[in-house]
């Protein structure tokens, strides 16, 4: 079979199947110094097929982490749940524990990932150790390196962290998580302290784990053009809350959100489109806007935006989008 | 009329303990007020080493060849007390993880105008106070943050007050090296924003240097592209990032993909292999190993940089070689 065919029979196959992983109105409350509570997820869903890639996008400070966080079992929801392989994820240490070895997590920064003082072998075995995995160590620790593309393995055994390049780190920190043979990678931000060289090789290294392992990734990440790469779906952020979700395809050809769309136009290309910056930070998850939470920095926000609860609204086989403007119908109603 | 910023031939080598490592080679570019260069290049490719080169405020290992003009005046030869001057004075520097740059102990404002009392005998704590407020006004913040502690602000928002920090002492030249990264989006619209506007309104000369040619290519005028030491490619930014005629700045614009284009879904692109050691470059065009259309001629013979067409440079043979 071809790479499409694969990849199509794998999208067939995911549209039925239950999802590896999912988020089902979860919502997670850190209390603020000053007594006030942040909603960093306020009552997100969001699924991730059985080798789907799905990118979770938006700014700094939009929950992004906080949910792949949660999702990963660091952080207890405080309400919703996290759904592994169909069933509720239990909080008990020992249910966390197994899990944690079947939901790997990949950080941004590689030279902080890896002990300085430990060799490749070193890192890559921990995961083997700490889990108590069982088997040929070193036979494992060579076969993750070499799917991540550190070929031949052994010459890499022995190297410590600075005398490897920074696409070689993070191809060690990959190898690390596959070595326990997870179902799903969790990669915040794995290449935006990449070299813009080394980006397309780390990208491609995960495309080819999906179609050679069947592996599902979420990508946690403010690069639309790295969800254009690699992911089948994108899931847009704002404010803790889920505003656009859909395939990759519709949400960047046709983004239905003004939110996404105010991303979109921000990305650098030669034929840019009108950027549309938007001012100021992301608002205070201390104090979410009523109605529409995005409405305070909304080009086109009309007056019901600040005062109606706004529910999710399909605009297309599997596209959603939290705006009053995304529904045809209730769009006529605004105008006239 | 004079340059704002030339430099001629600039060379920098560091005396290591593996003999001496030519970081940069040859570099030849003028900047005139008002307008913006791009340097662009991945990790070990020279290009911070030659922003610190131009306020020479590099480590006693280096050696530095050429000359750097800032108004007609040679940097590498100055004296220290004009150098102090001019630092700060004339030309200043937003470095690279300015987020860590701040001193996390002292309020923002005061940190501002260190520069201020220390450059400007005639200056007050009052009237640095007063230029502090305009800086951050300048900066888009609003001047009641003088008082804040870095931890209290946002990425973006300290990267403001490093340019405002930048701008104290009315430099004619700003050299930010790598200004955005780390930044999301649309914090990175923002500060680019404020330096194009910057450019235009104060009629700076901007220095912009960073691995990202997307970013470069739609914030400056031109554009020049590193490796190894040296400048692959040199020309007006939009024409470099949209045709680029080097296979290096090729594979760099490659990287951040067209969103929308087909071409591009399902197939990130990538430049296999690392650059070259610069103590120990590959013999003729020392891109070749790496390099998907090389010839054999590229292992054999030296590349200079040459025309291609009206301001535009590059060192290829194989760009030589069109008619």
């Amino acid at each position: 079979m071809s790479e499409t065919e694969v990849r199509e029979s794998l999208m067939a196959a995911t549209t039925s199947a239950v999802p590896v992983l999912e988020a089902r109105g979860l919502s997670v409350r850190f209390r603020g110094r000053g007594g006030g509570v942040a909603n960093a997820v306020d009552g997100v869903d969001l699924a991730i097929a059985p080798g789907e890639i799905v990118a979770l996008a938006g700014e700094s400070g939009c929950g992004k982490t906080t949910l792949a966080r949660t999702l990963l079992g660091l952080v207890p929801p405080a309400q919703g749940e996290v759904r592994f392989q169909g069933k509720a994820l239990k909080s008990s240490r020992r249910a966390l524990r197994a899990y944690r070895r079947r939901v790997q997590l990949v950080l941004q920064d590689p030279t902080g990932s890896l002990n300085p003082r430990h060799t490749v072998y070193e890192a890559v075995a921990e995961g083997l150790r700490i889990h108590r995995v069982r088997g040929n160590e070193e036979q494992l620790v060579a076969e993750a390196l070499s799917r991540a593309g550190l070929r031949p393995p052994e010459r890499y055994f022995l190297r410590y962290p600075h005398e490897l390049s920074g696409g070689q780190r993070q191809r060690v920190v990959i190898a690390g998580a596959l070595v326990l043979q997870p179902e799903v990678l969790v990669a915040d931000e794995p290449v935006s302290s990449l070299d813009a060289s080394v980006r397309g090789e780390i990208l491609a290294l995960l495309l080819k784990l999906r179609d050679e392992l069947g592996l599902s990734v979420l990508v946690v990440t403010h690069d639309l053009g790295l969800a254009w790469n690699i992911a089948d779906r994108l899931a847009v952020m704002y404010l803790g809350r889920v505003v656009e979700v859909g395939p990759t395809e519709d949400v960047l050809r046709d983004p239905q959100h003004p939110y996404t769309r105010a991303l979109l136009s921000v990305v650098p290309e030669i034929d840019q489109m009108e950027p549309m910056v938007l001012q100021g930070e992301p608002p205070d998850p201390t104090r979410i806007p009523s109605g529409c939470r995005f409405h305070p920095r909304c080009p086109s926000a009309v007056e019901r935006c600040a005062r109606d609860p706004l529910p999710v609204i399909p605009v297309g086989a599997g596209h959603t989008a939290a705006c009053w403007f995304a529904d045809p119908e209730r769009r006529a109603f605004t105008d006239s | 009329m004079s340059e704002l910023l030339e430099l001629q031939d600039l060379s920098v080598t560091y005396r290591t303990s593996e003999g001496p490592v030519p970081a940069v080679r040859d570099v030849s570019f003028t900047l005139p007020a008002g307008r913006s260069l791009g340097v662009a290049g991945e990790s070990g490719c020279g290009k911070s080493t030659l922003a610190a080169a131009v306020l020479r405020l590099l480590p006693a290992s280096a050696t530095l060849g050429g000359r750097i003009l800032l108004n007609g005046e040679d940097v590498l030869t100055m004296k220290f007390g004009r150098l102090r001057a001019v630092r700060w004075g004339a030309a200043s520097i937003v470095f690279q993880g300015a987020l860590h740059s701040l001193n996390p102990v002292q309020r923002v404002g005061d940190q501002i105008a260190e520069p201020i009392l220390v450059h400007d005998r005639k200056a007050t704590t009052g009237s640095a106070r007063k230029r502090v407020a305009e800086l951050l006004t300048q900066v888009g913040l609003p001047p009641r943050l003088a008082s804040s502690y870095p931890h209290q602000m946002s990425g973006g928002q300290k990267q403001r007050v490093m340019i405002a920090m930048a701008l104290a002492c009315k430099p004619q030249l700003v050299i930010a090296d790598e200004p955005t990264t780390a930044l999301d989006v649309m914090v990175q619209a923002q500060v680019l924003d404020l330096l194009t506007s910057l450019v235009r309104e104060l009629g700076l000369g901007l220095v912009i240097i960073s691995h990202d040619l997307s970013v470069l290519g739609t914030t400056c005028d031109e554009l020049m592209v590193m490796y190894a030491g040296r400048v692959v490619e040199h020309g007006p930014a939009r024409e470099v990032l949209g045709q680029p005629t080097h296979p290096y700045t090729r594979a760099l614009a490659a990287a951040f993909p067209t969103i929308g284009d087909p071409s591009s879904r399902f197939a990130p692109s990538g430049l296999p292999g690392d650059p070259p050691f610069p103590g120990d470059l590959p013999p003729g065009c020392p891109f070749h190993p790496r390099c998907p259309s090389a010839i054999e001629a590229c292992s054999q013979r030296p590349v200079e940089l040459e025309q291609v067409s009206p301001g535009r440079t590059a060192a290829c043979l194989l760009v030589e070689a069109r008619p």
